[in-house]
């Protein structure tokens, strides 16, 4: 009995010991780190865990605060500009974060890459080190995520059925209504065409901009979704979004009955219990289909979102068909636009640290952010995190490590590379306000007429207003300036 | 020194809680009054007020938020006319005998307002719901306090009054009807959220059983707000029922038994002996639950985000959602007109209906 008792003590000191020894030795003993973020354990938890990692290697300790997804801007905003500090990296859509840096919030990370040797730049996709971290020319903020939207299949559905993954948007509404009734993972139940995130307040208004993105865009990343850059005029009310509205409604038919109700979790618990034959999602569906209780590992094929045959014409606001004038990147007259939405998690460090603290700050994105680290947390689904960098994408190893099959691996990675280096790819709203634009306006006309409360066309004419107003707000030159900058690179 | 402080003893042992009221709900009343005459930019070291006057409020009742606020408007049908026409008339009538019974000048304003709220809320309805257009925020929310306190009411009623009676296991009643309150709203939405989920939710085998299953109450305007009325009144019926039970076991069991000696029936007897005596403290009750229900937030967010489409946002969950997009002007305009509504219908009840009521009583 003593001798267990002994034992245990001394394990116990032991585990106590020796993460301080490693802590004495570290360069930021002292020093905290507030993070605020989403609630975990996506994003948030591997964050927590990495911390502790940090710690023991610099004496840092890494603390992360959660709050609802819907209110990280606003707290961080306020935090910052009140001068409360109480944070002092932001984990959240880069998008959003030009207005932090228009504020004189944010700091600029140029010096810290500069000295950095660990964090090799140029292994970062295009879109994301050129595009996603920067403001201006300079790198505001650190991915630990890279975002953007896909479409996911049943591979066994569509075999059973004689499809093909769909194209366009007109085949998507046709598979989709074929496959809709089909039992898909054999309890006896009639299982759904699609599942795709379409309540109010949640992540519809992404889906949308999927839908519409090879409807408006065509011309390439620097061409945008939605402004003529000069005027800040909105491009919104014409025939492309509107068919994108009526795509998007169509599909109600074929989802599940209170799909107007389902949010991201919702899709996602049904995608993996096998009861959807395609999906509108981020990349987290290739890792999570191969996690404990899923019904659909190595059942998923992930192919780019569907495109469109039809472009819009700026000028005269219609669809005219597509051809190598007005599509230069089409493919087999189809044009795509993976659309970047969210643009993924990425971390800002608040200029008001001290310079021990910033350099604290940015050591830690950084360390999430490095190779060593990403490759791994990219691979499972629970953390969030999803491919940024390209040797996350040239090799299956770490993939088929985590349990997917060497096919399932290749598929999922070339879908990514083949969005990711779209030179057509659409990007998501990196001006002030991009949360009452997209979030609050976008959002709520598309719940309106996905409710039937209004037309189509309704729904088109108050974006436009509302768009209108949110410039006027801000001020158009203000916002026609940084819009104008958000699109100067392209990959 | 010790004259000074007998003298300004009471000031003094008064002032830690006035500066408490002070600092945390009257400047907070004149900070938020402030932006909702303004557009606010945070920046860098602190942040940027643009007054505009009445532009917040304005939007909301003639503008782009129009809509959101108090409905669509196009054309009102017969029904709304009638509708319409017949209250404008009551209530005028109504404010006409004012004038020739008692008037006074006080009294007269007060009515004025309590009129113009009352035709405001009238001709709402008749041009929105009674017209076949969609009505906004407002119109939702009176849904609530109305038809939310009304079933709350009576059935919180009926549980205390039958409480109250020697019955078996009453003590076990009590504390079983008392729980619901005791969770947390945000609890509550998503336990109805669940089990009201026909898809994948605990129930969804009962509802395919019961033929329901194809059937979405978040995708029917209707259906969503009735569920989130039934919720609410889950949650709430506890508090009209403990409250109730402690009136009516405050009635003297004298009264009771001597009008049973006289041959009362039991519907007599509460008619003429509880009933009156309980109603000042049902009155109160109902008063504090409409203003409770005048601010649901938590139960339309939780459950359903406000949609479909805006079908079941209440004001105060408008102003939540403005102030989260950082529209901290709207926010506050939006939240002065729900307190306005509040007051003056709250207000009003009290001393039109509760008041006269019990002034009528011997």
């Amino acid at each position: 009995m003593l001798r267990k008792f002994l034992g245990g003590t001394a394990l116990a000191l032991a585990t106590a010991i020796a993460p301080m020894s490693a802590s004495a030795e570290g360069h930021y003993d002292g020093v905290t780190v507030n993070i605020l973020t989403r609630p975990g354990p996506v994003i948030a938890g591997r964050m927590v865990e990495r911390g502790e990692e940090f710690k023991a290697m610099t004496g840092a300790e890494i603390r992360v605060a959660e709050v609802p997804f819907a209110e990280i801007f606003q707290k961080l905003l306020t935090d910052w500009a009140t001068g409360t500090n109480s944070v002092d990296v932001g984990v959240f859509a880069s998008g959003w974060g030009v207005e932090l840096v228009a504020g004189g919030l944010v700091e600029n990370l140029d010096p810290y890459i500069a000295a950095d040797d660990k964090i090799d730049l140029q292994d970062i996709a295009p879109y994301f080190r050129d595009f996603n971290q920067k403001v201006e020319g300079s790198t505001y903020f650190i991915t630990i995520d890279g975002d953007f939207q896909m479409m996911y299949y049943r591979t066994d559905v569509f075999a059973d059925a004689g499809l093909e993954p769909p194209k366009t948007w007109e085949e998507y509404l046709e598979v989709g209504a074929k496959i809709h009734g089909m039992d898909m993972n054999d309890d006896g139940e009639p299982d759904f065409g699609s599942c795709t995130f379409m309540k109010r307040n949640a992540q519809s208004y992404f889906a949308i901009q999927s839908v519409a993105a090879s409807m408006v865009q065509s011309k390439g990343t620097g061409e945008g979704l939605y402004f003529d850059p000069a005027t800040m005029k909105p491009k919104v009310n014409n025939d492309a979004w509107k068919k994108a509205f009526e795509v998007f409604k169509a599909s109600v038919a074929f989802n599940p009955p209170d799909v107007l109700n389902h949010d991201i979790g919702d899709t996602r618990s049904l995608a993996l219990a096998g009861r959807c034959g395609m999906v509108i999602d981020w990349g987290d569906i290739g890792p999570l289909s191969i996690e404990d209780g899923s019904q659909i590992k190595d059942k998923v094929g992930a192919i780019i979102m569907p495109g469109s045959t039809e472009v819009l014409n700026v000028e005269t606001g219609k669809l005219e068909a597509c051809e190598a004038s007005n599509c230069p990147h089409a493919v087999d007259g189809v044009n795509f636009a993976p659309f970047a939405a969210f643009g993924g998690w990425t971390g800002a460090v608040s200029a008001t640290l001290d310079d021990q603290k910033k350099q604290a700050a940015y050591d830690f994105l950084s360390y999430m952010n490095q190779a060593e680290q990403s490759n791994v947390d990219v691979t499972m689904g629970w953390t969030g995190y999803n491919p940024y960098r390209n040797s996350q994408l040239e090799d299956t190893t770490a993939w088929v490590e985590a349990g997917f099959s060497e096919a399932s691996a290749e598929n999922y990675l070339s879908a990514i590379k083949e969005s990711l280096n779209h030179p057509n790819m659409a990007s998501d709203f990196r001006i002030p306000g991009a949360q009452q634009y997209t979030g609050v306006v976008l959002d709520r006309e598309l719940a309106r007429y996905l409710a039937g409360e209004i037309t189509v066309d309704q729904a088109l004419a108050n974006i436009e207003e509302g768009w209108e107003e949110i410039t006027d707000d801000f001020g158009r030159e203000d916002q026609a300036k940084i819009y104008s900058l958000s699109l100067g690179i392209t990959n | 020194m010790n004259e000074w402080l007998d003298k300004h003893m009471g000031r003094l042992f008064l002032a830690p809680a006035v500066t408490l009221i002070l600092v945390f709900s009257i400047f907070p009343l004149v900070a938020s009054l402030i932006m909702a005459f303004a557009r606010i930019r945070f920046s860098a070291g602190g942040f940027k007020v643009r007054f505009v006057g009445w532009r917040n409020f304005e939007k909301q009742f003639f503008g782009s938020e129009q809509f959101h606020l108090i409905g669509t408007f196009t054309q009102i049908s017969l029904l709304g006319w009638i509708f319409g026409l017949s209250v404008t008339a009551a209530l005028l009538w109504w404010i006409w005998g004012y004038v020739r019974r008692h008037f006074t000048w006080f009294g007269f304003v007060g009515r004025l307002i309590t009129l113009a709220m009352g035709l405001g809320i009238t001709w709402l309805f008749a041009g929105t719901l009674l017209s076949g257009n969609l009505f906004g925020t407002i119109g939702t929310t009176l849904f609530y306090v109305l038809v939310g306190c009304a079933i709350q009411f009576v059935i919180g009623t009926a549980l205390a009054y039958a409480c109250s009676k020697n019955i078996r296991g009453k003590t076990a009643f009590r504390v079983i009807f008392f729980v619901p309150m005791m969770i947390t709203p945000i609890g509550v939405g998503y336990i109805f959220r669940m089990m009201a989920d026909t898809t994948k939710g605990p129930f969804s085998n009962v509802w395919q059983w019961v033929g329901l299953g194809d059937f979405s109450w978040a995708a029917d305007p209707w259906a969503a707000r009735i569920f989130i009325v039934i919720a609410d009144s889950w949650q709430w019926i506890p508090f009209v029922f403990i409250m109730m039970l402690a009136a009516f076991e405050s009635v003297s069991r004298d009264l009771t038994e001597a009008a049973e000696l006289d041959g009362a029936g039991p519907w007599q007897s509460f008619r003429e002996i509880t009933w009156p005596h309980v109603l000042p403290i049902a009155a109160t009750v109902m008063l504090i639950r409409a203003i409770e229900a005048f601010k649901i937030v938590d139960l339309p967010n939780i459950m359903t985000s406000g949609g479909p489409g805006i079908a079941t946002e209440s004001v105060s969950l408008q102003a939540y959602y403005a102030w989260r997009a950082l529209d901290l002007g709207s926010a506050s305009a939006i939240a002065y007109i729900l307190l306005f509504v509040t007051v003056v219908i709250c207000v009003s009840f009290f001393n039109l209906v509760v008041l006269a009521r019990v002034r009528k009583q011997p």
